[in-house]
């Protein structure tokens, strides 16, 4: 067995656990912490693969904003302890039977695929990496690119319109 | 195998290694006394008020937002600023021009109040 | 960047820019009023940007974006809904105690997206588009808090909003895992080179067309459509069942007419029963409904499903292109009905969400004849009885259906038209028949706007051809 791959075992080990922790823990903090650590799990994932730069995204964003959102929410709602769950009595067989697909479907992927996409071939020096994730952005994905600061925009009048307390003539 | 982010997983190692050890070391020398004072939780000195699982003020939530977007948006400076010396000015101008609309927002955001916290 | 890639997307670069001016100006001088005419000022600039697109067939951006009559035709439905949306909104807002400019900014920034959905043709950018155009929705929708329907409204539209855009971010994955490109272009070029993983395309396109189901309102993925267009503001609610829709559709037929058609075996049966069950269930529910903004909201699914009828035959190319065009002129004559019939509502609604009930029309005929004259054109249209756009609309789509050879769905349509005609004219029963002490609104604007609508449903329906020949130059241009 090479190091990459008793690597890989070993982080997918730690990816399914958090992700059970964060299934089965009872208090929504910990939960949340569980999705930190998978989270992590996931940015080296994404390492191993050549995927620098979005490793990096996965952290700082996921990690980290949006953890953070998470953290706050939990907070705000005082929802720390969950009480009783009042689950849907047909949750849990159709999440079962879903769970089925979604491994019939990757399985398919993996191992039935028809035609192979492209030929397996050495991906070039520094695929992946922030140099080449920035030139193709600003080359030949220009416009998705402007386009999503105009939806980081609209995203940050939308939550001021729907949490902030309007002033009114008298308050000012 | 991405080896060149070797110096960065040893660099993970070390700062946990010498954590554990710095925690290690204070459990073997320090010396181990039990007060009420000292199983307060710590809260920068002063004697904590209220429960520590109080409920937070709604407030924050615009503040956890905000940061998301504008952390997005920094992620975005990154690939940018290691091509910039490659793709010069056109770069630039495209790079303002995805500052500048957020600057929109950010503008609006304080001449809205949403960044004051009264 | 090239000067073909700014002409391309010359009126969206408008639209954007000058929303965050008016935003800008909106929040510094606090001037309602400017805020409402600037907006329409920049909607006509843009609307004339767009006309001069015709005919010009442009691609830009590695072609991410294709500007053909089809896109244009579109441009022009948004833009004109945007305009008939201020119309209805300035006074409506005012009296529901919620006018804030940022209604204006967030109608522009929604538009924008539509546009560019329209235009788009690469999968990212129809990502990046449903989410310009429904963010500011999920926003609009919540507009008139803190009332509870209104709260509700936002948060279920976001939810689901958020939900389908997950099907779609997952269906372009699959679509990416098959072909190896996210252009629509490149995607028909690997189909045609029979490089493609046919069952993963097959499953990533499903899901692509769940996802936009959801946008649209088909039936079973319809389930916010009564309460999101019930607790939505009436202007917002008027404005999304034209303005999202239409962009749902568009970005369907974009994808699945000028990318996909050699999927059709697999997909035309699926959208089939889709546009069967929506057709039926859209109908059957909205007798039942005794809230009038609920009843359209029934009313908008059913006339989704006539419009995804449209796309069954879109696999064969001699019926595509007309099948596109009865679904483009559909649209529209939807587009003017709608509006109007909504235009009504506002007039007729109170503050606190009375005046909904479809009692507080009794009594209409006797004391606003026009009004009651109005809306009795729009009901008809809505059911499709001559001489309306509505029946112009569905002549077409019942054709093209029936030249794609689907015998069964168009025997369908015309049965459910048939079980519309019953709540539609109840309302028209309702106006004339029954005694009532109605208080309506009235407000320049709003009159104008169910005159103008009222108007042109008619003289439309009877000159209907040019805006025929308009729709049929409006194809799609293929790869």
């Amino acid at each position: 067995m090479t190091t990459e791959l008793i690597l890989f075992f070993s982080l997918a080990l730690i990816a399914i656990i958090t992700g059970l922790g964060l299934l089965i823990s009872k208090n929504a903090i910990y939960a949340a912490l569980y999705l930190v650590l998978n989270f992590f799990t996931i940015a080296i994932f994404y390492l191993l693969l050549g995927g620098a730069f979005i490793a990096m995204a996965q952290v700082s964003v996921y990690a980290g904003a949006i953890m953070v959102l998470f953290l706050f929410v939990i907070m705000i709602l005082g929802a720390e302890k969950l009480g009783k769950s009042n689950t849907v009595a047909w949750q849990r067989p159709v999440a079962i039977i879903l769970s089925i697909i979604l491994l019939i479907e990757a399985g398919y992927v993996l191992f039935w695929r028809t035609a192979p996409v492209q030929a397996a071939q050495t991906l070039p020096d520094g695929f992946g990496g922030p140099a080449s994730i920035g030139n193709v952005l600003l080359n030949n994905y220009l416009l998705p690119f402007e386009i999503t600061s105009v939806l980081l925009l609209v995203a940050m009048i939308g939550a001021i319109v729907l949490t902030h307390k309007q002033k009114t003539d008298k308050e000012v | 195998m991405a080896i060149e982010f070797l110096p960065i997983a040893i660099l993970f190692v070390l700062a946990i290694a010498l954590a554990v050890f710095i925690v290690f070391l204070g459990s073997i020398f320090g010396p181990k006394r039990y007060i009420n004072t000292k199983m307060m939780p710590y809260e920068s000195g002063m004697t904590p008020i209220g429960p520590g699982t109080r409920r937070m003020n709604v407030r924050f939530y615009l503040i956890a937002v905000l940061f998301i977007l504008f952390d997005i948006e920094v992620i975005f400076f990154l690939p940018w600023a290691v091509v910039f010396r490659s793709l010069g000015l056109f770069a630039l101008i495209e790079m303002l021009v995805f500052i500048g609309i957020l600057l929109v927002g950010y503008v609006y955001a304080w001449k809205k109040g949403a960044l004051e916290w009264e | 960047m090239t000067t073909t890639d700014l002409l391309s997307v010359f009126p969206l670069l408008i639209l954007i820019l000058w929303a965050c001016l008016v935003l800008l100006l909106d929040v510094f001088l606090k001037r309602e009023r400017l805020t409402t005419i600037l907006t329409a000022i920049g909607l006509v600039v843009t609307l004339g940007f767009s006309i001069s697109q015709n005919n010009l067939n442009l691609t830009g951006f590695n072609n991410m974006v294709v500007v053909d009559n089809f896109a244009v035709y579109l441009n022009i439905i948004f833009l004109g809904s945007g305009l008939l949306a201020i119309s209805l909104a300035h006074d409506y807002l005012k009296r529901m105690g919620i006018n804030r400019g940022e209604f204006y900014v967030l109608l522009m920034f929604s538009i924008s997206g539509m546009m560019l959905m329209a235009i788009a043709a690469d999968l990212i950018v129809f990502f990046l588009a449903l989410e310009l155009l429904s963010i500011p929705l999920y926003v609009l929708a919540a507009f008139a808090r803190p009332r509870v329907e209104s709260e509700e409204a936002g948060m279920k539209y976001f939810l689901l909003g958020a939900f389908s855009g997950g099907f779609v971010v997952y269906g372009i994955a699959l679509v990416f895992g098959a072909t190896a490109t996210t252009n629509l272009s490149g995607i028909a070029a690997r189909i045609a080179e029979h490089q493609a993983d046919i069952p993963l395309l097959t499953i990533g396109a499903a899901l692509i067309l769940v996802g936009f189901s959801f946008k649209v309102a088909v039936v079973p993925f319809q389930m916010w459509t009564p309460d999101v267009y019930h607790g939505a503001p009436s202007a917002v609610t008027a404005f999304m069942a034209i303005g999202a829709k239409a962009a749902g559709f568009a970005a369907l037929m974009r994808i699945f007419v000028a990318a996909l058609p050699t999927l059709s075996e697999q997909i035309t049966p699926i959208i089939w029963v889709l546009a069967a069950l929506t057709m039926i269930v859209g109908n059957i529910v909205a007798v039942a409904q005794s809230n009038i903004k609920r009843m359209l909201a029934y009313s908008s699914i059913a006339h989704a499903g006539y419009i995804l009828m449209a796309l069954v035959s879109y696999g064969q190319s001699s019926v595509a292109s007309v099948s596109v065009s009865a679904a483009l002129f559909y649209l529209l004559s939807y587009a003017v009905t709608n509006f109007g019939a909504w235009a009504v509502v506002i007039a007729v609604e109170k503050a606190e969400g009375k005046g909904l009930a479809l009692d507080d029309y009794a009594g209409i005929g006797r004391k606003y004849p026009a009004l009651a004259a109005a809306m009795a054109i729009f009901m008809l249209s809505f059911t499709g009885v001559p001489p309306t756009l509505g029946f112009v609309g569905k002549f077409y789509l019942f054709r093209a259906v029936i030249d794609g050879g689907y015998i069964g769905l168009a025997v369908i349509g015309v049965l459910t038209s048939l079980i519309s005609a019953f709540y539609y004219l109840r309302v028209v029963v309702i106006m004339y028949m029954r005694d009532g002490e109605p208080e309506v609104r009235s407000e320049p604007w709003l009159n104008l706007t169910t005159a103008f609508t009222a108007i042109a449903t008619i003289v439309l329906s009877i000159f209907s051809a040019p805006i025929l020949q308009w729709a049929s130059q409006a194809i799609l241009s293929t790869f």
